[in-house]
């Protein structure tokens, strides 16, 4: 046996604490995918520990069906991270340069353009149109810095979100900066789909980016963003908060108030990246329950059972062994109809992509709409 | 002080364990010239007979005036030593041990270098010793009487055996009868003898007992003192009811305006009671109590045109008047018998329990299987038009046990066990029922158990070897989500009725005892025995024991076997009469001590009091040694910042010359 290697496999054992698993099963009886793809988080688990398996497992499919819910490491037992073993073996795949044509495209972009949709550095700012945006210099002091995000950036479904953040901040008279064109992605999903290099490398500069303004907090608009920042990101100095942290700090401060009667019957979705991962549950839900005439509904499988919408983890750019089984965003847009709700909120761009789709894909576009919490406030705003 | 000590230094082997790493014949040899040494010599065992036969024959003929025994650690030997010197009538704290095993063999590989470490050890041992002073060991008489704090089945058995031994016992429990949780479960596993019809027995005998003082809905206030001399203070609480002239006939409570409306913690919440009650028809005293938080009568100062229980009393019992009393008295020992709590499910959300009425925990469902209990023994969930009878019933093992998750890592050792027990329980009631158990491991380790298992798997109970990891709703099912990890087959399987095998936790208000008794926590929270093999029953402070689940999960036959345990010990102390108590305690220089009162911060056992003495005719604030309290642990004497509190055998002079020789010998 080659010594090398077995420092390697070694440190796969250790890096996962994979001998800490009790083969519980809880990762797999809590993972949403399992029920409609082969993906079994226990068995890779399993199997990982023998060192001749590794390029075996990182060769399946099924890697593939993983959304990052984090819904194992929140449930094991034993605080190992099922999630992590399979990004792991994305990452050995990734190494050895056996790569997707979708995925290689967006982490190109995200190297090149910093985003993973493939647009120029140029046009990030396009959404910012007819707006009066406060752009900041690095070095420039600011009490909120606010982070977009790629997918809210270019995607014109969900630049709304950014769009409608810029009249509250105007309206409330926040102190607050955007980045600009020098924005550049989070690499969440570039971690997500393996490639840990250019992950490093991203938070690298990004840090010294973000540190270069004198900010306070660093005002995400994703969830995905958040949680990279958050969790990801040991070096950055200012906090890192969510926008509805900020929403609800200004609700209180009576700095925003919303005007204007609502008659929709509300359901909330909590994104995983925001529940799960972080426990932010209150914030969305206590925003959306200042709107007037707002009646605000739950789903059965709500705040630590939420169900994924299965739009993360790279599953806007792979394919994994999904079945024909309905999609987890179907079964979500179906249970919140039957809830009698009029609105799916969600405080996350790729939920609201991957949602929208789904109720489409239903036909419900007559009986509800999906809108991120803030898409959903800009017409109440006073 | 003798001026001219005569030392003998003993360099033990100890098998290989010190002779493999030490060169243990240059020890002695070394030994053999250092000052006042008079015989040095090495031998395999020096703890064997013939090893302390060695040291009794060189003090009778070499006259020996002190020994050095360089050897293991003085926690593992220094009383065999002590009792050797004493044996050859020689002062038993004329004895210093050098430890160069645990010190120095077993934690070193080199040869030389462990050799010339046993050499310094050795010589600083040496080097005290011959300022060592005698002491003589002071005893003190045992207060024939034991507390008992908790009257659960543990504190149960360990009153009924010291009461049977002859010797008084003060029960302490803080609710309103005694029973703890056994007196909550219906049957028992492996055997399935009804609870109620083992414990009542035994409940009774503690209450008529004329050795046992029986003291319920009571609280433990204080315990000061020392082993053989506790004093106590407990508060009765006032239970609105005159003891002595209740009949327990129950006319009140038929009568209380708020009967039925009252949820009984006995019945886990799903029985209701009124302001005035009896826990459970078998509580033990049978009198009734007024809960001062919802009676009428205490709470607004009024009920209706008067309280209906007052007038339903024949006997005149109800007392609204009546004030809490305190009741104080000795004991010589005290044994902590105060049990355990279940694991709040809640903490674990994703199992929807204080969600859904048909997720409930171990201890509800022995209440719904319970002849005695709010159904009647009937299995049904919910009321009235939303009563159902479950067909289908998942048991969920390990909720808030083995889970780092809920940080309780450790196996509560009797959910296992009693899921089987309620499973085959379910079964009996209603055969067509479908029971499963979900588990990660079946832990069937007692006497008869994993016979039970086998048992109860035949009766039908299907085992699915996986631990679910969600619960919620889907029409009026619930769905479990799990894997069946033998078939690597994940499921969602559609239930009626979801049973959660909760953990044993310790008790949330575990800090009341540990703040009057100094007790410790292991990891766990659980009170921390001695020792975890040899003394299981024993705490850190003399004269205070543990019994059941107060020191860890423990199923009912290791529970009864521990309070016989923890009473046998405290018989020890109780039938001896008398208690050796600490020699090398803390003595305080009374004309030089500035009464500045950091050693009575400092010292942990609050020993140390201020005491205003005459000092030459002016009056001064000294701190005095309570020697029956000290136990030498010479925090006091590190902390006084003039050096006016000394330990015996560590004091100044005594342990400077042992550093200074280990700084000279490099
Ligand atoms: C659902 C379930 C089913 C079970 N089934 C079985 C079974 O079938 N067979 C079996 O062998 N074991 C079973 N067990 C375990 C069994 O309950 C315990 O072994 C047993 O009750 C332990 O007794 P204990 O006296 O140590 O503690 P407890 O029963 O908890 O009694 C402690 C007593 O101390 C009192 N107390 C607490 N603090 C104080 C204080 N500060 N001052 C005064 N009093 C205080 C309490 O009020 C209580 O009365 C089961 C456990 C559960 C949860
Ligand atoms: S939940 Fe954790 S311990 Fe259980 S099987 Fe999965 S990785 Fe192993
Ligand atoms: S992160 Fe979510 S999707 Fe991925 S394995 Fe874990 S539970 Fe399944």
């Amino acid at each position: 046996m080659n010594t090398d290697a077995n420092t390697v496999i070694e440190s796969f054992i250790q890096k996962y604490d994979l001998l800490g698993c009790i083969q519980c099963g809880r990762c797999t009886g809590g993972c949403p995918v399992t029920i409609r793809t082969g993906l079994n988080p226990r068995r890779i688990v399993y199997d990982s520990r023998d060192e001749e398996m590794l390029e075996e497992l990182s060769n399946l499919t099924e890697i593939w069906d993983c959304t990052t819910c984090n819904t194992c490491a929140v449930r094991c037992p034993k605080g190992l991270k099922p999630v992590d073993v399979l990004v792991g073996l994305r990452n050995m795949l990734v190494e050895e340069g056996v790569i997707q044509p979708t995925v290689r495209d967006a982490l190109e972009s995200i190297f090149r353009e910093g985003n993973p949709w493939d647009k120029p550095r140029a046009t990030r700012c396009d959404w910012m149109e007819g707006l009066d945006v406060r752009i900041v210099e690095p070095g420039e002091e600011v009490e909120n810095l606010i982070f977009v995000c790629c997918t809210i950036a270019y995607d014109p479904k969900v630049q709304v979100i950014a769009q409608n953040f810029v009249k509250l901040l105007n309206k409330a008279g926040v102190d607050y900066g955007f980045i600009g064109e020098d924005e550049s992605c989070c690499a969440s999903e570039a971690h997500n789909m393996g490639e840990e290099g250019l992950f490093e490398m991203m938070i690298e500069d990004n840090t010294e980016l973000l540190n270069s303004y004198a900010a306070k907090r660093l005002v995400t608009l994703s969830p995905h963003c958040y949680s990279t920042f958050k969790n990801q990101y040991p070096d950055l100095k200012a906090e890192v908060i969510h926008y509805s942290h900020l929403l609800k700090e200004l609700l209180e401060e009576k700095k925003i108030a919303f005007g204007k009667e609502c008659s929709d019957k509300v359901i909330y979705h909590d994104p995983c990246y925001l529940g799960k991962q972080n426990d932010v549950y209150d914030e969305p839900r206590y925003v959306l329950k200042q709107i007037k005439g707002a009646e605000i509904l739950e789903f059965e499988r709500s705040r630590e059972r939420s169900l994924c919408c299965e739009g993360g983890g790279g599953k806007m750019w792979v394919e994994g062994t999904e079945t024909k089984e309905e999609r987890l965003a179907e079964t979500r847009v179906k249970d919140a109809r039957e809830q009698g709700a009029t609105v799916l909120a969600v405080a996350c761009p790729f939920c609201v992509l991957t949602l929208d789709d789904a109720l489409k894909a239903k036909g419900f576009e007559e009986e509800m709409r999906v809108a991120d919490v803030l898409e959903f406030l800009g017409p109440f705003i006073e | 002080m003798n001026n001219k000590p005569r030392i003998g230094v003993y360099v033990c082997h100890c098998g290989a364990n010190i002779a493999k790493t030490v060169d243990v014949e240059a020890v002695s040899e070394f030994a053999s010239h250092l000052p006042y040494v008079k015989v040095a010599r090495n031998y395999a065992y020096m703890c064997s007979d013939p090893g302390q036969l060695l040291i009794r024959e060189d003090i009778k003929n070499e006259g020996l005036t002190r020994v050095v025994v360089a050897s293991c650690s003085p926690r593992m030997h220094e009383l065999t030593f002590r009792k050797t010197l004493a044996a050859a009538g020689l002062n038993p704290y004329y004895l210093e041990m050098a430890n160069i095993r645990e010190h120095c063999s077993w934690v070193h590989t080199d040869r030389d270098e462990a050799t010339a470490k046993a050499k310094r050890l050795v010589y600083s041992a040496v080097a005290k010793a011959r300022l060592l002073e005698p002491l003589t060991e002071k005893e003190v008489e045992v207060e024939p009487s034991a507390l008992i704090v908790g009257g659960g089945i543990a504190g149960i058995q360990a009153a009924l055996d010291i009461a049977a031994a002859g010797f008084k016992v003060y029960m302490v429990e803080k609710t309103t009868s005694v029973g703890g949780k056994m007196s909550q479960l219906d049957k028992t596993f492996p055997t399935l003898d009804c609870s109620a019809c083992i414990l009542t027995p035994k409940m009774v005998d503690v209450a008529s007992h004329p050795n046992i003082e029986l003291m319920t809905y009571s609280k433990v206030e204080d315990i000061s003192g020392y082993v053989g001399n506790f004093d106590v203070k407990v508060r009765k609480k006032a239970r609105y009811v005159d003891m002595d002239k209740c009949t327990g006939c129950g006319a009140c409570a038929e009568e209380c305006r708020l009967r039925g409306t009252i949820p009984n913690d006995y019945d886990m919440g799903l029985g209701k009671r009124g302001a005035i009650y009896l826990p459970f028809p078998q509580a033990v005293p049978a009198k009734y109590t007024i809960d001062p938080d919802r009676c009428l009568m205490l709470t607004r100062g009024k009920c209706g045109k008067g309280p209906k229980c007052v007038e339903a009393c024949a006997v005149g019992a109800v007392n609204f008047e009546q004030e809490d009393e305190i009741v104080e008295f000795k004991v010589g020992t005290v044994i902590i018998a105060t049990g355990y709590e279940i694991f709040d499910a809640s903490k674990k959300p994703e199992y929807g329990y204080g969600q859904y009425p048909n997720v409930i925990n171990g201890l509800e469902l022995e209440r719904l299987v319970a002849a005695s209990g709010p159904t009647g023994g009937e299995i049904v969930i919910g009321k009235g038009d939303k009563a159902m009878v479950p067909k289908e019933v998942a048991f969920i093992s390990c909720v808030g046990s083995r889970d780092d998750s809920v940080d309780k890592p450790y196996c509560s050792r009797v959910c296992c066990m009693y899921s089987a027990k309620l499973a085959h329980l379910i079964l009996e009631k209603l055969p067509e029922a479908n029971v499963r158990i979900y588990y990660m491991d079946v832990r069937a380790f007692g006497k008869g158990y994993e016979e039970f298992y086998d048992r109860v798997r035949r009766e039908g109970v299907h085992y699915i070897r996986g631990n679910p990891s969600e619960i919620f709703k889907r029409g009026d099912k619930l769905v479990v989500k799990a894997e069946d990890t033998l078939a690597g087959r994940p499921l969602e399987d559609e239930v009626d009725l979801v049973v959660l095998a909760v953990g044993l936790e310790p008790r949330q208000d575990a800090r009341e005892i540990i703040d009057i008794l100094k007790l410790s926590q292991s990891a766990d929270g659980f009170y921390m025995e001695a020792h975890p093999k040899l003394a299981p029953v024993d705490t850190a402070t003399d004269g205070v024991y543990l019994a059941g689940c107060a020191q860890g999960p423990k199923d009912i036959p290791d529970t009864v076997a521990q309070a016989k345990g923890a009473a046998a010990s405290a018989l020890i102390l109780l039938s001896s009469g008398q208690v050796k108590v600490q020699a090398q305690i803390s003595i305080v220089d009374e004309s030089t001590c500035r009464g500045c009162g950091f050693c009575v911060e400092i010292c942990p056992y609050g020993a140390i009091e201020l005491v205003e003495i005459n000092r030459m005719g002016n009056m001064a604030q000294v701190a005095r040694v309570n020697e029956a309290l000290c136990k030498g642990c010479g925090a006091c004497a590190a902390g006084c910042l003039s050096g006016s509190i000394q330990q015996r055998s560590f004091k100044d002079q005594q342990i400077l010359p042992q550093i200074a020789v280990l700084g000279a010998m490099k």
